[in-house]
């Protein structure tokens, strides 16, 4: 029977959590790396014993740990992240310039094909790669210095790249986004980048339509179908259905469409999740209840799920990484939330459970289907 | 011989327990017993002072014989009692919350 492996980052640790595939009992393993921000771990397609995750400090800068056995021992990695020549500025929050620095790992995406090849995304907002299993690091530098990185500025919680998207059909070509600068796409390999972001609307930039700057919250698609993109923005769900070309507005019937993550389910390529959030400045579910919403149209029709979840007094948010599925089928949904339970659903979100309840704030959640 | 004192994160992310003692070639220096910790312990680069231009971290502070030497100069000497051991050298993470 497959089993399941969840792999949760949290403000103050890693865990993994483990289950057979009913998943109805689980096993929760950690901390790892006690005390310290775990920003994203994520485990490669190639081996899934080989997980790569993201430790961070304010007081002690970045980690990158490596484990070669499904997350049980880990190996501290290459942790040099420099920036590609002179670095130059973006814009601070009050539109002045200001010097990019690198801060930390934002999100690991391992190469579907190689266990040794992965990509970070960073704050200040920069994509590296590594081939040679997390031990060096070498800026993409293509994106930042593609022309309109003066003008990107970082979002509430820093300028991070936080989704890095892999054709699973041509590898060349790469999507990822940045709060705030919006989608950028890749067909040659992160070699040189374009803005992808034309149908996008944000109030808080001076030219609402502009073709940078706006504050992305996370992207996703379905492996089978690569070119439609699905967009939690900072307000508004978006589709693309021209690998990015072109954004139209999918919010419908939502009761917010402010958000922070958007998934697809395994194997329907129209099923998509959000988790509502009241708004930018009240960072918790409308009413107390908190909510998963499914559409099964692609977007426009949106389902409340909410068997299982809190039904009052609840006032968690969900964070952009912290939302993922596994393989099986029926399709699990697993998110956790800042107030530290991580939740699943093991019929495609008709019901939830806590399968974790207490642990520190969660950052990020990983979902592994294994054999 | 050089005893050195981390904060325990970093004592974790190095599996180290208690004090670490270093042996340092030529003047012991807040430079030279840093580059023999992170000879040591290479998963500790970086985590104390920038791994480019060796500045000091901001959230970090290095104290030795109940002095702040954290804006010290780097190839400064330290305290004698560092050098021969009678006194560790310090490296706190600063009272900053959490």
């Amino acid at each position: 029977m497959s089993r399941i492996r969840v792999l949760v980052g949290t403000k103050k640790g890693a865990f993994v959590l483990t289950a057979d595939g009913k998943r109805e009992r689980w096993e929760v393993a950690g901390p790892h790396f006690g005390g310290w921000e775990i920003y994203h771990l994520k485990g490669s397609p190639a081996n899934p014993d080989r997980i790569y995750a993201s430790q961070t400090s304010g007081w002690f800068g970045q980690v990158v740990q490596r484990s070669d056995d499904g997350g049980v021992t880990w190996e501290a990695v290459g942790n040099d992240f420099p920036y590609d020549g002179v670095p130059g500025t973006h814009q601070w929050y009050d539109g002045s310039p200001h010097p990019w620095e690198f801060k930390r790992v934002w999100h690991l995406e391992p190469s579907r094909a190689d266990p040794d090849t992965v990509y970070a995304g960073v704050e200040d907002a920069a994509l590296f790669r590594s081939t040679d299993g997390g031990k060096s690091w070498r800026e993409l530098s293509g994106l930042r210095g593609h022309g309109s990185g003066a003008s990107w500025m970082p979002g509430a919680g820093g300028m991070g790249l936080h989704t890095i998207l892999v054709d699973p059909a041509r590898a060349e070509r790469i999507w990822i986004a940045i709060s705030a600068a919006g989608v950028f796409r890749s067909d040659d390999g992160g070699a040189t980048w374009t803005p992808k972001n034309e149908g996008l609307r944000s109030e808080f930039m001076p030219d609402p339509t502009a073709e940078v700057g706006h504050c992305v919250h996370r992207i996703a698609h379905h492996p089978s179908r690569p070119e439609v993109l699905f967009m939690q923005k900072h307000w508004d769900v978006m589709r693309s259905d021209d690998a990015g070309d072109s954004w139209r507005e999918v919010s419908g019937n939502l009761p917010t469409d402010f958000g922070f993550p958007i998934d697809v389910h395994a194997h329907e390529p129209e099923t998509i999740y959000v988790v509502p959030i009241t708004s930018d400045s009240l960072h918790y579910p409308p009413d107390g209840k908190l909510r998963v919403y499914r559409s099964r149209t692609g977007g426009g029709e949106w389902q409340e799920l909410g068997r299982g979840l809190p039904e009052r007094d609840c006032y968690v948010n969900v964070l952009r990484d912290a939302m993922a599925v596994d393989a099986l089928d029926p399709c699990g949904v697993y998110f956790g939330t800042t107030g530290g339970q991580v939740y699943a659903s093991p019929d495609g979100g008709d019901h939830w459970t806590a399968i974790v309840r207490d642990l520190p704030a969660v950052l990020s959640v990983e979902v592994q289907t294994l054999p | 011989m050089i005893r050195v004192v981390l904060p325990a994160p970093l004592r974790s992310l190095a599996r180290i327990d208690g004090e670490v003692v270093l042996e340092v070639d030529g003047p012991v220096t807040q430079a030279a017993v840093l580059d023999a910790l992170e000879a040591r312990y290479p998963m500790l680069a970086g985590t104390t002072r920038d791994q480019r231009t060796k500045r000091r971290r901001p959230f970090i502070r290095l104290y030795a014989c109940g002095r702040d030497l954290s804006d010290d100069a780097p190839d400064a000497p330290l305290p004698a009692a560092v050098a021969t051991g009678a006194e560790p050298y310090l490296v706190v993470g600063a009272i900053a919350g959490g």
